[in-house]
């Protein structure tokens, strides 16, 4: 499926690929084109942003099921009960109403309530924000770094023995559930039966009653170890492919047939020439493929208990805690729609050829 | 397709007959798809990777579909579990036993049809959904006009916007607000995996309408549901076949995570959810490593044998992928 990206991104490409062509006519008409393209691209982002939080609102309101009965499920409840809590909760409101009163909490970046904490949403996430981002940034890094290595090595001889290894590895690892390899690290590397000593815990963050700021480190270093180990398989195989195939779209280029010409030595037609060229199309896909990362971040906090948004999200769903749930999703879909926009306006200063 | 005489066949056509100087348009396109069929076969039989995949594929289908005819399905509730509670694997219990005695083995096996059956339909949705959406937008896009422009273009702008979404997030809430069953994951892993068929299909598209065939169809008089259904969709069928084998792997890998999450309903028995209760019963931490590698194990064979055959598929008809052999 990720393989495939690439090639769909031709004819859209095209209205983007036809920009150089139109001569820059002067420095003001040149602003504002740039001008124009940002704010093309803030509105954009604004829209869908309002999307995903009108998709939200009505999403865990509209669809059946009642978020009273749900939250009491399982437990011995009055009717009275039931009214009360629908009016704590505003669902007694009508459904406008109700979408106002969220619409203008979000603008004082108030997300609600969680049902289950009986805590401010905003608050609940605040919290677990650092654990998510220390794990899901050293996972992207380390398997952006590990994929965009191998991919290029994999692309520069296409069909050879080190892309096919290569290449086979990524897709098993891309084949694997992720919460199956971390269960699986678990049990070998961490449960302390069988053959393998317990070298890594098996779950959270930090061991209780450490107090030094240094042992509190090391210690969520060690804790780190398996859940990105997990992360970094299971996302590097698409930065491999991407890369891959970026490369192996190069690699009949002019320009290299040119630097073997001057009698450069292959290594060097590769990393001087054929790579930072290769390296701009894969930086938009992977901004566009945070959402994978935002699902390994789930899968791989539940499995391994770390103490992150992911795992409030999975603590969200058992209950269910629509209001957490519905928080979460709302932040989750912004955050990577506020990646796709960084993306969108750092590319062109990185690319001349798509400058607007 | 280009039909080398008419567009449409006017009335029934002698096709039992097989006339041997001068055929009919229906049996002369009958056998230019048959040679192509055989074409395409030969081609894909070259590819050793993908040959792997469909064979083990056939061999896991076929498992699924005579499962009942060896497996006693009293054995796989809870109540009429045969062995004992975490039985290392033995010569009666290959795969050794779960928490309440079942056969690990077993569980597998017939935890492949609901797995499979699950995947296919998911993907089947999701491809029904991006082609349609994929076709129309490419479609009144490039000769719609400027109603068809503005359609094009929204149809587009839901599409970015659910590609961008994070799939799992969105599956999940899904699931967490409709009726707990097999039918809802069906439904959140269609519902949010279309969109990637559907970019794919409105480039495909936009390249069919370019051609003089596509041009002359129009000139004759076809409408839009004709150049669409007609001229369209075959052309576009190739790039779909070869996403769909590729996003079956994707859907059955979907469907064990939001087992895994609990999503799912917990008196079937599929690959997630055996995972599922491996975890929520505590094979884990004790180390019962017969009872989780399996159905990741299986989970992951059969994502990768789509896989490959998605591979191959796409090699054979995008010549482009195929690398110096």
């Amino acid at each position: 499926m990720r393989t495939t990206e690439p090639a769909s991104e031709g004819p859209t490409g095209a209205d983007t690929g036809g920009a150089p062509s139109v001569t820059a006519t002067g420095g003001s008409g040149r602003a504002r084109r740039v001008l124009a393209y940002v704010l093309g691209r803030l509105m954009t982002a604004v829209v869908s942003l309002f999307a995903v939080i009108v998709a939200g609102f009505f999403l865990f309101r509209i669809l059946p099921g009642d978020p009273v009965r749900a939250m009491t499920e399982g437990r011995e409840v009055t009717a009275e009960q039931r009214e009360e809590l629908r009016r704590q909760f505003g669902l007694d409101q009508p459904l406008w109403r109700q979408f106002l009163d969220y619409a203008e909490g979000l603008l004082r970046l108030d997300l609600g309530v969680s049902f289950q904490y009986r805590e401010s949403v905003v608050d609940l996430i605040l919290e677990r924000l650092g654990p998510t981002i220390l794990l899901a940034g050293t996972g992207t890094v380390i398997a952006a770094l590990l994929g965009l290595f191998l991919g290029s090595r994999a692309g520069w001889k296409p069909g050879g023995r080190g892309d096919r290894v290569n290449t086979a590895i990524a897709l098993f690892f891309w084949s694997v559930p992720t919460f199956w390899l971390g269960l699986l690290l678990i049990v070998l590397l961490a449960s302390g039966r069988g053959f393998m000593p317990g070298l890594f815990p098996t779950g959270g963050m930090v061991d209780p009653g450490l107090t030094g700021s240094l042992e509190r480190a090391l210690s969520t270093a060690r804790h780190m170890v398996l859940p990105v180990i997990t992360m970094v398989a299971v996302i590097y195989a698409q930065y491999l492919m991407i890369m891959r195939s970026s490369l192996m779209d190069e690699k009949g280029a002019d320009y290299l047939t040119t630097a073997r010409a001057k009698g450069l030595r292959d290594v060097l037609v590769r990393r001087r020439h054929a790579v930072p060229n290769a390296l701009l199309p894969t930086v938009t896909l992977i901004f566009l493929n945070l959402g994978q990362v935002v699902s390994g971040v789930i899968l791989v906090e539940t499995v391994f208990s770390w103490p992150g948004l992911g795992q409030l999200f999975y603590s969200g769903l058992g209950v269910p805690d629509l209001g957490l749930v519905q928080g979460l999703f709302v932040v989750f879909a912004a955050s990577v729609i506020l990646m796709n926009l960084l993306a969108d306006l750092v590319y062109p200063l990185l690319d001349p050829r798509v400058r607007p | 397709m280009s039909a080398p005489t008419e567009p449409t066949p006017h009335g029934p056509e002698p096709t039992g007959s097989e006339p041997e100087v001068v055929l009919s348009p229906r049996a002369l396109a009958r056998r230019r798809h048959r040679e192509a069929l055989g074409r395409f076969a030969r081609e894909y039989a070259r590819n050793r990777a993908g040959l792997f995949g469909l064979t083990s594929l056939l061999t896991i289908g076929l498992l699924a579909l005579t499962a009942p005819l060896f497996i006693d399905q009293a054995h796989l509730t809870v109540t009429g579990a045969p062995g004992d509670g975490y039985q290392a694997p033995s010569v009666e219990y290959p795969l050794g036993t779960d928490n309440f005695g079942r056969s690990i083995l077993d569980l597998i096996i017939w935890g492949s049809r609901v797995s499979l059956a699950v995947g296919l339909l998911a993907t089947f949705v999701s491809v029904a959904l991006g082609t349609l959406a994929g076709i129309t937008a490419g479609h009144f896009g490039s000769s719609g006009g400027r109603g068809g422009r503005i359609l094009s273009s929204v149809i587009m702008r839901v599409t970015d916007w659910f590609l961008v979404l994070p799939t799992l997030v969105m599956a999940v809430a899904l699931a967490a607000v409709l009726p707990r069953g097999t039918g809802t994951i069906v439904l959140a892993i269609g519902l949010t995996v279309w969109p990637p068929t559907a970019r794919l299909v409105r480039a495909q598209t936009l390249a069919v309408e370019a051609r003089p065939y596509v041009e002359r169809a129009r000139a004759l008089g076809g409408g839009h549901a004709h150049v669409m259904g007609r001229h369209v969709l075959p052309n576009v069928m190739p790039v779909v076949l070869a996403q769909t084998t590729l996003l079956v792997a994707t859907s059955i890998i979907a469907e064990s995570t939001l087992a895994f999450l609990g999503m799912g309903d917990p008196t079937t028995i599929s690959w997630g959810g055996v995972l599922q209760a491996a975890r929520t019963s505590g094979a884990i931490s004790a180390g019962i490593w017969w009872y989780i590698v399996p159905p990741g194990l299986a989970i992951a064979i059969v994502a990768l044998s789509f896989t490959l055959c998605g591979r191959a598929v796409e090699s054979v008809i995008n010549p482009r992928l195929r690398g110096p052999r």
